[in-house]
């Protein structure tokens, strides 16, 4: 149902796109990342377009590709880009699915945040950047959503083992409270 | 010993109200920051707000989820497609069989045989799935009005749900977690009499909310509690991912089953609310409207299923050998069907390399699962698009400058369910 807008956006955005697909019904569109915001405003205010929803964004970490009964060619190698950034759009008007990726390097996991269009992504992203390690530029307040502060790695990239753990330390104050108290505990735990 | 005077100095810490000058009796005019969670009742046990408050309004306000993270995604890329089923029972545990049924769909929108399961086994997945939106909506507002002092339909409608429960309980063996969808249709057929027992359940569940609507719809206390607070416009709850009863009460006509009718649903006939003001009570009369679309939906299923049969549209499982286990009379006496069982059962279910994103309307709105698979027997990434997520993003621009006991009605009504929305 959305070739139309495939089409529209390669006809508009030629330059911004590598190329497109359909899966199973699902359009997907792979933007380059520097143009990733100029097309996701271009989706979001075109009257034709009128992505005013936000459903979902994600990650894919792509590091043990190897999909059976498909070519090796497309298996993932040290040369392609290791994460793939999903967004997912939806139009209550026209009734339009259309998603979004953007494949970025392991060494550089930065993408434009789309928290300003569409603020649902705010949590979104952030957990994405809980989970995955993306960093979003301009992203009003990326922290760890579902995880503490102290937690070290990012737990649903392929290389984080399924059965690692991480004990839960002390936790002092949040830095959001405006009121940062002295603990009333020494080291070991007894009140000073 | 001290006199009286000194005592209450001792214990209050100060004179009494009347001894203190005019500057004492006021307010102190710096922000407090106070926890609200994660141990609190109105909380629902998982969910911690630290506020700023200025006296009781709150000037700002940071949501912190994820008390109760178990790592549904990373466990489910290390399970089969089949194991990940009592995993989805564990995210909204009010609905289980709603998420059942989107991961099923999931699973054969991969396969390509979504259009192909039996249409017996579309009505099971739709009765339950109605009953599970049933016990959601009960909930929810059963324990909103608990929690706003109503203790009497808090009780009338656990009565109620308990009743669904005991019924999907017959169906699937199971009172809260059940596993009892399959890909390619569901674990076994509905029990004999069911028609009747449901029957039965349904017209005794009317006479239950005729007695809460009448406790709570013209009851002062509980409409200046839901009136007017926590309003959302229809930009907003666009613009905010906001789907299900909370879009629908701002005004968004939304709903998977109408726009992307997906199962049986263009078969029934059943209508959307939408409320107009976006508030709590808004919210509150969009899911008393919703419970009386199940019940029709539940009647008319009743009315429309196929009767039970071997072959054609009344059988409850696809006949197709990927996703079917061999019947157990062949797993036992035939080597060919052993080996089937077992790979079946070790290996998993194969599904093709690819991706896809399948929804449905859950108990709180569009509920999606994004998988991609690798052409193994588990998913080699599972996201699941939790609506309770995305309603708790809200909450911090909803309770902004309301007093901290609005906290508790925008709360409830938000419908929070700590494991679909910490995964």
């Amino acid at each position: 149902m959305a070739q139309k807008v495939l089409d529209a956006v390669k006809a508009s955005h030629a330059a911004a796109i590598e190329h497109t697909e359909s899966q199973h019904g699902d359009e997907i569109i792979w933007v380059k990342r520097d143009q990733l915001l100029a097309v996701a405003t271009w989706l979001k205010t075109e009257p034709t377009m009128a992505f005013d929803a936000p459903v979902f964004c994600t990650c894919i970490d792509r590091l043990d590709w190897r999909p059976l009964g498909v070519p090796p060619s497309q298996r993932w190698t040290e040369d392609k880009p290791r994460f793939e950034v999903v967004y997912q759009l939806r139009s209550t008007q026209h009734r339009f699915r259309i998603r979004l990726k953007v494949a970025v390097s392991e060494s550089d996991a930065r993408v434009p945040s789309l928290a300003s269009l569409w603020p649902a992504f705010d949590w979104q992203e952030r957990e994405t950047f809980d989970m995955y390690g993306i960093r979003f530029d301009g992203h009003p307040d990326l922290r760890r959503i579902y995880l503490y502060d102290e937690f070290v790695g990012y737990p649903l990239r392929k290389d984080y083992p399924k059965d690692k753990r991480q004990p839960l330390v002390r936790r002092d104050d949040l830095p959001i409270n405006p009121i940062k108290r002295p603990s009333i505990f020494d080291d070991h735990g007894k009140a000073k | 010993m001290a006199d009286a005077q000194t005592l209450k100095q001792l214990v209050l810490g100060r004179k009494d109200v009347q001894d203190m000058s005019d500057t004492e009796h006021e307010l102190p005019p710096d922000l407090m920051t106070v926890n609200m969670g994660p141990s609190h009742p109105a909380m629902h046990g998982t969910v911690r707000i630290v506020l700023t408050v200025d006296g009781e309004r709150v000037v700002k306000s940071d949501v912190q989820p994820g008390y109760l993270h178990r790592c549904f995604e990373k466990e489910s890329e290390h399970a089969t497609y089949t194991q990940v089923f009592p995993y989805t029972d564990r995210l909204n545990y009010v609905s289980p069989m709603i998420n059942n049924c989107g991961w099923a769909m999931v699973a054969e929108k991969l396969l390509g045989i979504t259009g192909s399961i039996p249409k017996r086994a579309e009505y099971i997945r739709v009765i339950v799935s109605e009953m599970s939106r049933m016990t959601d909506h009960l909930t929810c507002i059963g324990a909103s009005a608990m929690e706003l002092g109503a203790f009497t339909p808090f009780l009338y409608f656990l009565k109620a749900r308990e009743w669904l429960y005991e019924l999907l309980e017959k169906v699937s063996g199971a009172r809260l977690t059940h596993t009892y969808v399959r890909v390619g249709g569901v674990g076994k057929d509905l029990p004999d009499n069911f028609d009747e027992d449901l029957t039965r359940t349904l017209d005794q569940i009317v006479k239950v909310m005729v007695e809460v609507e009448t406790m709570l719809n013209g009851n002062k206390i509980f409409r200046d509690r839901m009136a007017g607070i926590g309003a959302m416009t229809r930009a907003d709850a666009i613009a905010t991912g906001c789907v299900g009863p909370i879009a629908r009460a701002a005004g968004v006509d939304y709903d998977v089953r109408k726009d992307y009718p997906y199962s049986i649903y263009p078969e029934l006939e059943f209508d959307v609310p939408v409320g107009t003001t976006g508030d709590c009570f808004d919210r509150y009369l969009v899911r008393i409207e919703e419970l009386k679309q199940c019940i029709s939906m539940l009647r008319q299923c009743m009315k429309q299923i196929p009767p039970r049969s071997d072959v054609g549209d009344g059988r409850t499982m696809i006949d197709d050998h990927r996703v079917t286990l061999p019947p157990k009379t062949d797993t036992y006496n035939t080597i060919e069907s052993m080996i089937r069982h077992f790979k079946h059962i070790v290996d998993g279910i194969k599904i093709p390399a690819g991706e896809t994103y399948a929804f449905l309307e859950g108990g709180n709105g569009e509920l999606g699962f994004y998988v991609v698979a690798d052409g193994t027997g588990r998913p080699y990434k599972a996201y699941v698009r939790s609506p309770s997520f995305v309603h708790l993003s809200t909450a911090g621009q909803l309770i902004h400058n309301h007093l901290i006991a609005d906290i508790v009605p925008i709360f409830g009504m938000i419908n929070m369910i700590g494991g679909e929305c910490d995964k």
